[in-house]
């Protein structure tokens, strides 16, 4: 989402990479070891902060359009996910597991990390001065940068924010199922951006709407699981799953027009 | 054509229209018959109704209560009437050539090959406007200067695009203008006029009015205040029927002490502690790109200071300024974002307290600061870039022609403002098309192909030696 609102063009295709890679690296450093959460958890947030940076240094450095610089980053990810996984599956610590499928409250643990991680993010982008800067950037760059907004720095920010978290939901997700996937992000990556256009951001960049993410999660979660309970085939389930976004984003452009 | 013997049926008729949006009441019942032959001079402030009008004549708008006929040509639509406009915010695509711009409003080109007519349509409309323009029908738009870009879309109004034009109405077509394009135009408006057509001439200049206009329409506050003959106003009565009392230019201004040099460009460019230094020229001869050259020069993409160092007026809101989606509020603070913010938070009280003053200040008309930055008129837009520039605390403020579609009591409060700010010891760098706005400055750079040539101060500031400045080596 936040990638999104940065404006047309930007858009972060790593985030099923960085997922497998965060989730892959970090149970490897944890080796099922109990007391190693946290440590995890640092080595996730540090392969998002890498492939954040390296996104960012081939966007603004070498001026790749975004589509390309991430997509093609995502493929030397998912390659170091590869080469150090080797088929191996690592369980996650047994503490680690059990606060990943555990529920507080009838809540999932990993709803609420979620829940508290979108509250921060709408906080940022209500109040602070960054979210107004990131706000500014997407609507008009040039305008921004003349209103003394840093737009370079807005961007790399918002760049390394998104892997962040993107790293952090592989770990929690490696954590969830048990054990690193190389395919764990796939799903990922049509879902990530269909939730944020289904959930009211815009595409043309400067808006951005967070509970609005949480209404389309929930959407497609229901969808995708009525889908299952149907009974129908994996195929069929895709095909449906990609008309309803691609009608959500018609109807959604077409009132905007409208007004 | 009608028969010029015959008292001509009018081309436009509007009897009571009004349109209200929401609450405002834009167009409060205006009656006006427009006949060929006619040029009327539309004049009054920001925000009186004149955008409004002009969109409710070309059917861009439809009226709440009222009626729009056209007569003269029976036809029910604004399009097959032949009524045109020309807006002043530029509406052609950037990524298209001139001839392709032509091509959107004229559906009659069709085939294969239709850039070749669309080709010699657009160069033979600009020839006769703008004889000697110099511009380039396969051109990308984008390639163009701003005024260029004017004079591409005045000629795709006047071109006959299948029809004929009968009514061409131009919102503000001069203000990007220089004084010897404008002059073409002014010429070109008096023959098409003597040839039948009409036109509605919408602009802040007075002198261009009085200069073509057969007719003057006073608007405020979305009624008509006054119509008369050009011959019947003077200067000064029209600026009264416009409802503001007339400060002129203050002409004499005491000569002030400056202090240190705080700019010094490579190019030449330099400017001293409260001086407002005026940069002219005629339009497109680098003066905007020095600006924003030395503007993004002065400042980081990467870091945002506390106190900024410099700040920016915008004069191509579109472009340069407006971050549309926002609310006016939000317009203005974002320079000043820094200054009022604790712990990386916005301070939402203080954000208030300062848009709140500035509106004051400025005199942006709005209910309330929290409506959208688009529900103001266009020089309303520009005060709130104004007032964005103004409230920070920078000691320099670039302005890249920031007085385009402000009306003439905003423009004497704008100047007045600027020189009290100056007085404080601030340092203003003001690109102008109008040379009598370049006249009020301490020091005037002359601008010609990119580069300065010819640096003026005091009383050496005159229109003949500017003028002298810009034409130098093309009149040898």
């Amino acid at each position: 989402m936040l990638v999104i609102t940065l404006g047309p063009g930007n858009v972060d295709l790593s985030i099923p990479a960085t997922m497998t890679l965060s989730g892959t690296l970090a149970l490897k450093a944890m080796g099922s070891d109990p007391g190693t959460a946290w440590m995890g958890l640092g080595v996730a947030v540090l392969v998002g902060l890498g492939t954040g940076l390296a996104n960012f240094a081939l966007i603004y450095l070498l001026r790749l359009p975004p589509i390309i610089a991430t997509l093609a980053a995502s493929l030397i990810y998912q390659s170091l996910a590869i080469w150090s996984n080797r088929g191996l599956r690592i369980k996650p610590p047994a503490g680690l597991a059990e606060f990943a499928t555990g529920r507080t409250m009838g809540i999932p643990n990993v709803a609420l990390v979620g829940l508290g991680l979108s509250i921060l993010i709408w906080l940022l982008l209500e109040r602070s001065v960054w979210g107004r800067w990131l706000l500014a950037s997407g609507q008009n760059l040039r305008a921004a940068r003349l209103a003394g907004v840093p737009v370079e720095a807005v961007r790399a920010a918002t760049y390394l924010a998104v892997t962040v978290f993107a790293a952090i939901a592989g770990y929690l997700l490696a954590s969830f199922s048990g054990g690193a996937a190389l395919n764990m992000g796939a799903e990922y990556l049509l879902m990530s951006i269909a939730v944020v256009v289904i959930g009211g951001t815009s595409i043309a960049g400067g808006s951005s709407n967070v509970p609005g993410v949480w209404g389309a999660s929930l959407f497609m979660f229901l969808v995708v699981s009525m889908l299952n309970s149907y009974g129908a085939g994996a195929g069929v389930r895709m095909v449906l799953t990609g008309l309803i976004i691609i009608g959500i984003v018609i109807a959604a452009s077409t009132r905007r027009v409208q007004r | 054509m009608t028969i010029a013997a015959e008292p001509a049926a009018p081309i436009v008729a509007l009897t009571g229209a009004a349109k209200h949006f929401g609450p405002v009441r834009a167009l409060d019942g205006v009656s006006l018959s427009i006949s060929p032959g006619d040029c009327l001079g539309l004049v009054g402030h920001n925000g009186a109704g004149k955008s409004t009008l002009v969109n409710v004549v070309n059917g861009g708008l439809s009226p709440s209560a009222g009626s729009v006929d056209f007569p003269a040509s029976g036809a029910t639509t604004a399009l097959a009437a032949g009524v045109r406009s020309v807006f002043q915010e530029l509406s052609l695509c950037p990524n298209l050539t001139v001839a392709e711009n032509l091509r959107i409003s004229h559906s009659a080109l069709r085939g294969m090959n239709w850039r070749a007519p669309a080709r010699a349509e657009i160069r033979a409309a600009l020839d006769e406007v703008f004889p000697g323009h110099g511009i380039d029908a396969d051109a990308t738009v984008d390639a163009l200067s701003i005024a260029e870009r004017q004079m591409v879309e005045i000629a795709i109004g006047f071109a006959p695009r299948g029809t004929e034009a009968r009514l061409v109405i131009l919102d503000e077509p001069t203000s990007s203008l220089d004084a010897g394009i404008a002059e073409q135009l002014l010429s070109h408006i008096k023959r098409f006029c003597a040839q039948g057509g009409a036109v509605i001439f919408i602009s802040h200049m007075l002198g261009e009015i009085f200069e073509v206009a057969t007719r003057i329409l006073v608007m405020k506050d979305g009624k008509v205040v006054a119509e008369r003959a050009a011959g019947g106003f003077t200067r000064q009565g029209l600026v009264d029927a416009m409802g503001h009392v007339a400060t002129e230019a203050a002409a004499a201004q005491a000569a002030r002490v400056h202090g240190e040099e705080v700019l010094h460009t490579p190019e030449g460019l330099r400017a001293r502690k409260g001086e407002i230094v005026g940069l002219s020229g005629l339009a497109g001869h680098g003066q905007a790109e020095a600006l924003a050259r030395l503007y993004l020069g002065a400042t980081s993409s990467w870091r945002s200071p506390r106190e900024a160092g410099m700040v920016f007026v915008a004069g191509d809101r579109g472009r340069d300024g407006l971050l549309p989606l926002w609310s006016i509020l939000r317009n203005t603070s974002i320079s000043i974002l820094p200054q009022i913010a604790k712990r990386g938070l916005v301070d939402r009280d203080r954000e208030a307290a300062v848009a709140a003053e500035w509106k004051k200040r400025i005199g942006i008309r709005t209910d309330d600061v929290t409506n959208p930055i688009l529900s103001l008129s266009g020089g309303n837009q520009q005060k709130v870039l104004f007032a964005r520039a103004l409230a920070s605390s920078a000691p320099v403020v670039v302005m890249d022609d920031p007085m385009r579609g402000v009306d003439v009591g905003t423009k004497q409060d704008v100047y007045a403002m600027i020189r009290a700010e100056a007085a404080k010891g601030r340092t203003f760098l003001w690109y102008s098309t109008e040379t009598e706005e370049v006249c009020q400055c301490d020091r005037v750079f002359v601008f010609r192909n990119s580069e300065i040539s010819a640096e003026l101060t005091g009383e050496a500031i005159t229109e003949e030696r500017i003028l002298e400045a810009s034409f130098e080596m093309e009149g040898a």
